[in-house]
């Protein structure tokens, strides 16, 4: 496994809670930052929520299961899952590969694109995790 | 010792205690007693106690009089293995965590799962804790629960079900087995699981796969539970569509021993094993490429996921599944069969002598592996007084929890059991039931003595 190096995209927009969302019209990707995936360490289980469901900004949609914890997966905007990454069930390790990219966990139509005037740019972020 | 800490007198550290809570006079305890005089005194305390050397013991109902083999002794009383508390660390207990891992390959093989934890406290909570694996992996809140299960195994399901916000059905028995028809109108879309134990507590070998097709059609999962001992010569619960196969793990390697300490076994398949109960030992290498011992998927423990885990038991009975593995060892394949074998013999034997007793019926005709019911017509408290006179714990008495079967007795076989004994012990139900029989009426087993003295 290549660990990835420490990054934040500047055009993605990110939770507090170090989750990530990549923002293309009313559709958003979500995964979990370099940060999250550093912490958690090697990700070896993550079950995927239903195709369908509805989820809510701040409220956990999934769990990422690594060798010694298990973390809630935060939703940084509300909306419905229209597509899970189904390659995470024989690769879990992409989460630690490529965060970003194949690292990708849910794909959801946006029920409120306004809230993402909420989410924290790269910079400010990045200013989080400084104080953390 | 006061010196050092600087207090005048014993009196004096528990001033703090307000007057009125106070004794106010030394403690009522007898004298102290020499070596001597406390082993005598323990030696007539324990005769107060029938034990299965001097009865002969045909009493089972979950726990069975088996011959436990001296080399279990041998290896279990080891103070690497007998003293230390929760040996988990790699780092110093690679013996510990190999012999759980090779009792895991074991039991794995019996039940026919690919899956096996290090093992639970008993056959009863084992049983609770497949209720809640069925309900995280079914989201489902219903259980639907053969009467042929163990009673103790039903009344612990149903305590955790209070917490677990779920509800038990029951389904009758009929001639012995679980009742088919019955089952199958019982499972709907809301079960989460179905609970058949084979062989039941009237000793019958159920038709698990057919009665699985029920929970099969619904999405539910089938929780089979099972006797160690018969997995010699019955299609394991693995190989009959059961998702999960458990059971009290007593019966290898372990003695009566007044009923407990002992140990559950569970085994599931590979898609439940994220939501597996209980410690899980892994083989690994270590990064000199050797091969090792560890914990696995501690990710679904309490340390790790606290109120998400998957069940509260942070430990198992290493000590009890290490003479399960001793025993199976020592048994070896061709003899644990054997063993299987000369036990469905035995049995058969003994239910066809005791059907030919005046007064004694088979209750049922359903197959059996190792224990059978049988209906006295005499008060079955009083029978077993009489047999227990002649050294003989003829059995268990059903009317305890199966009113229904008021007149039932459950006897037991083990290889320890000979044919001179089984004669012996129709011999006696024969006269007791004669003595007895005048004016049947039924005594309400709560009065028979058996069960409150046999132990070892």
């Amino acid at each position: 496994m290549t660990l990835a190096d420490a990054s934040y995209p500047d055009d993605l927009r990110y939770h507090d809670q170090h989750d990530w969302a990549r923002i293309e019209g009313d559709a958003a990707t979500f995964g979990i930052t370099w940060y999250a995936q550093d912490s958690l360490g090697e990700v070896v289980f993550y079950d995927p929520p239903e195709v369908g469901a509805a989820i809510d900004k701040d409220a956990s949609y999934a769990e990422v299961e690594s060798v010694k914890a298990v973390s809630d997966v935060i939703a940084p905007l509300s909306g419905e899952i229209v597509a899970v990454n189904e390659a995470l069930g024989d690769a879990p390790e992409l989460v630690n590969e490529d965060p970003y990219g194949e690292g990708w966990l849910i794909r959801v139509r946006l029920s409120d694109p306004g809230e993402a005037d909420q989410l924290l740019g790269a910079a400010e972020y990045r200013k989080l995790l400084e104080r953390e | 010792m006061l010196a050092a800490i600087g207090a005048e007198s014993v009196a004096e550290l528990f001033e703090q205690v307000p007057v009125p809570l106070r004794l106010g006079r030394p403690l009522a305890l007898p004298g102290g007693m020499g070596e001597a005089e406390v082993l005598e005194r323990m030696a007539a305390l324990a005769a107060r106690n029938a034990d299965a050397d001097e009865q002969v013991c045909f009493l089972g109902a979950g726990m069975y009089d088996h011959h436990v083999p001296a080399i279990v002794d041998a290896i279990v009383q080891r103070s690497e293995f007998l003293t230390p508390y929760t040996p988990y660390q790699p780092e110093i207990s690679q013996g510990g965590l190999q012999v759980m891992f090779e009792f895991q390959t074991a039991i794995s093989e019996l039940t026919g799962l690919p899956v096996s934890n290090a093992g639970l406290y008993e056959g009863p909570s084992s049983v609770a804790s497949a209720g809640y694996l069925a309900m995280a992996a079914t989201g489902r809140r219903r259980f639907v629960v053969s009467r042929g299960l163990h009673p103790h195994s039903r009344e612990t399901l149903a305590t955790y079900a209070v917490g677990y916000g779920a509800e038990l059905v029951e389904v009758g028995l009929r001639d012995g087995e679980t009742d088919g028809g019955a089952l199958a109108a019982a499972v709907d879309g809301e079960t989460a699981a179905v609970f058949l134990q084979s062989p039941n507590f009237l000793g019958a070998v159920e038709r698990v796969e057919a009665l699985g097709a029920a929970a099969k059609e619904h999405g539910a999962l089938l929780v089979v539970a099972t006797d160690p001992m018969t997995l010699g010569v019955l299609k394991p619960p693995g190989e009959q569509g059961a998702d999960i196969a458990l059971g009290e793990g007593q019966p290898l390697g372990n003695r009566l021993d007044f009923g407990g300490p002992s140990f559950g076994f569970f085994c599931a398949t590979e898609k439940q094993i994220r939501r597996m109960p209980g410690r899980i030992a892994g083989e690994t290498e270590d990064v000199d490429g050797r091969r090792g011992f560890v914990l696995a998927l501690q990710t679904r423990e309490q340390h790790i996921r606290r109120e998400k885990a998957t069940h509260n038991i942070c430990t198992a009975q290493a000590l009890n599944a290490l003479a399960a593995m001793v025993h199976l060892a020592w048994l070896g394949r061709a003899g644990y069969r054997e063993l299987g074998e000369l036990l469905v013999r035995r049995t058969a034997y003994a239910r066809e002598r005791l059907a030919a007793v005046e007064g004694v019926e088979p209750l049922h005709e359903a197959p059996v592996a190792r224990e059978f019911a049988v209906r006295l017509a005499a008060p079955v408290g009083r029978v077993l007084e009489r047999c227990a006179e002649r050294g003989i714990a003829a059995g268990y008495p059903l009317g305890r929890e199966y009113p229904e079967h008021e007149d039932g007795l459950l006897v037991a076989i083990t290889e320890r059991r000979t044919r001179a004994q089984v004669d012996a012990l129709a011999e006696a139900l024969g006269a007791a039931v004669a003595a007895e029989g005048g004016d049947f009426a039924p005594d309400g087993a709560t009065k028979s003595p058996v069960g409150e003295g046999v132990g070892r």
